[in-house]
């Protein structure tokens, strides 16, 4: 899993992932910033609030693991780091600037793979780079030979090889999803989110897809904000594991993961790890008992409640 | 599916259209049925082919009216469908107004087109159109407004215009829709075109079928139906092969399951 993968993206910065505490920085001046951010949805009796004041600082190059119980607010703050979703106060910074001022190159990947029937995988990942600025121009001057070597290396990258001229539906979900990333990295984004990409997948499968995402992200050190329910995901994957609060979500605990990548299977099973997940769903666990909502789990009944 | 599969599905089907002109025909002898109730089917033909040379412009006419009502009818179909499949405003309002419309017996109109436009041409080629535009509007906003959710926040999370949404997952995602409404509205273009020949015409077969019947030709009348039948099956089986190849995509899949 560790051969010297092709160097992909720009920006790739090859300072190691050193497990030291993630630096204290203020939103404004962070990769992407929030401060004080909150979302509700709807209005008057309707109105959810999904979101409670949060801030947040994510460094480039940080893999982070977002974690909370379903319905907490996980891919509402996806959506706004994506300009998807407008907060309904504060500010979001992205780049170091508010979001709308620079142009930052975003990939995206839901659990829901929604790859093109009509087109071949190749074509598939292709797609980005017909619509992303500085391919763009050259994908229209026809200079395409080079884009599909360049999706070849890539789809070779994620296991892939040889599926390039396969159509969506002869692939399995765990292909599927290897394509969906390629389709998310193509255009070498500096900003990856993925949507529980992995959530629907078989454990065997899934394990092997966080093997092709650690590779991916050590090849690329693209900032990464990964929303999951998995908790060995999270902390196989991820340096830094934010874990949310029940609705409205706020983020009650960030937790660096000081484990060195590249990071194996075998390792999610060593005692430091396991103890690491069972914090993580502790905290989940009492946020779940806290409204209600889910099973309540007595021997971690809630505090001062 | 096999071809073996496929040979015998349409052995089966010719086989039960001759089964069934032998049935009429008997049945015709039989029970000593006047021609001028229902002509046997080789009295028909007959008649089809002696009058053929007399036929042809009225079929010519009627294929004509169809295909330029039908024309129209895509081109402005599919752009309203585009329109009103992009945007959420243009779909609510102007869906309860498209269904108002469509609930209109088209029949009615034409007596409208008539008093604007005179008979004759005119008013075939605009209830053809009018008739087919509803089944295409509606499939092609059907098939761009249920594009995944997920798939539009890839393509906005790459700053992807609305043009380029519509063009590269808008479009072609309607296309089996919209190829599936094709075959439909055809077939309702020549509804709405003979209708209006019958009304209001001096030509095509709707028109031919009219007078035929007025001096009780009616072998005649009937050899005017199995011309539309066979120019509407020929239209319906054209752009089921056209479908087949543009959108042939979205069928794949079933092919697959089904062998
Ligand atoms: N478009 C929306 N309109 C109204 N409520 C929404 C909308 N999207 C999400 N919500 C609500 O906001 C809350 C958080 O949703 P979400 O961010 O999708 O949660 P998660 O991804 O953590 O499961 C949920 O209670 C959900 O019902
Ligand atoms: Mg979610």
């Amino acid at each position: 899993m560790t051969q010297p993968a092709p160097r992909l993206h720009a920006v790739a910065d090859a300072s190691p992932v050193a497990p030291d505490a993630p630096p204290a920085r203020s939103p404004a001046r962070a990769f992407i910033g929030f401060d004080e951010v909150t979302v509700t949805y709807g209005r008057g009796e309707s109105a959810t609030t999904a979101l409670a004041p949060t801030t947040l600082a994510i460094e480039k190059g940080d893999f982070v693991a977002l974690v909370g119980p379903s319905g907490c607010g996980k891919s509402t703050l996806l959506k706004l780091v994506a300009e998807l979703l407008k907060p309904t106060s504060g500010n979001i910074f992205v780049a170091g600037r508010e979001v709308g001022a620079e142009p930052i190159r975003i990939g995206m990947a839901y659990q829901n793979a929604t790859l093109l029937p009509w087109l071949n995988i190749r074509d598939n990942v292709m797609l980005p780079l017909k619509i992303v600025p500085p391919f763009r121009a050259r994908y229209r001057s026809a200079r395409k030979g080079e884009f599909r070597d360049r999706v070849d290396a890539l789809l070779e990258q994620v296991g892939l090889a040889g599926f390039a001229e396969k159509y969506p539906w002869q692939l399995s979900g765990g292909m599927m999803q290897r394509a969906n990333l390629s389709r998310a990295l193509i255009h070498e984004p500096n900003l990856l989110l993925l949507d529980e990409p992995f959530g629907a997948l078989d454990q065997f499968t899934r394990e092997e897809l966080w093997g092709v995402m650690q590779d991916l992200w050590m090849a690329t050190k693209t900032t990464v904000l990964l929303v999951t329910h998995d908790l060995r995901e999270s902390a196989f994957l991820a340096n830094r594991i934010c874990v949310m609060s029940a609705r409205p979500g706020r983020i009650i605990e960030d937790r660096h993961v000081p484990f060195a990548h590249p990071r194996s299977i075998d390792q999610t099973y060593d005692a430091d790890f396991v103890g690491l997940t069972q914090h993580l769903r502790s905290l989940i666990m009492e946020a779940r008992a806290e409204t209600g909502s889910g099973i309540v789990v007595p021997q971690h009944a809630p505090e001062g409640a | 599916m096999s071809i073996a599969a496929t040979l015998r599905r349409r052995a089966a089907s010719i086989s039960l259209i001759v089964g069934i002109f032998l049935f009429w025909e008997a049945a015709c002898v039989i029970f000593n049925i006047s021609d001028l109730v229902l002509p046997r089917p080789s009295q028909v033909f007959e008649t089809l082919v002696r009058f053929a040379p007399g036929i042809w412009p009225h079929a010519y006419q009627t294929l004509y009216t169809t295909l330029v009502g039908f024309s129209l009818g895509v081109c402005i179909g599919l752009s309203l469908g585009v329109l009103i499949g992009s945007s959420r405003l243009a779909f609510d309002t102007a869906y309860p107004l498209l269904v108002g419309i469509s609930s209109i017996p088209k029949v009615a109109v034409v007596p409208i087109f008539v008093l604007w436009f005179g008979a004759g041409t005119v008013p075939a080629i605009l209830t053809a159109m009018i008739i087919c535009i509803f089944p295409i509007v509606v499939n092609v906003a059907t098939g761009i407004a249920t594009v995944e959710p997920e798939l539009e926040d890839v393509m906005k999370t790459l700053k992807a215009s609305r043009t380029e949404i519509l063009w590269n997952v808008g479009l072609p995602r309607a296309m089996p829709y919209f190829f599936a409404s094709l075959k439909v509205s055809v077939t309702l273009a020549f509804v709405g075109s003979v209708v209006a020949e019958t009304v209001a015409s001096n030509r095509g077969v709707g028109n031919m079928m009219m007078i035929a019947s007025s001096s009780f030709n009616v072998p005649l009348v009937f050899a005017g139906l199995m011309v539309l039948a066979f120019l509407g099956v020929s239209l319906y089986v054209l752009f089921s092969l056209i479908e087949r190849r543009v959108a042939g995509w979205s069928m794949r899949k079933n092919d697959i399951a089904a062998g």
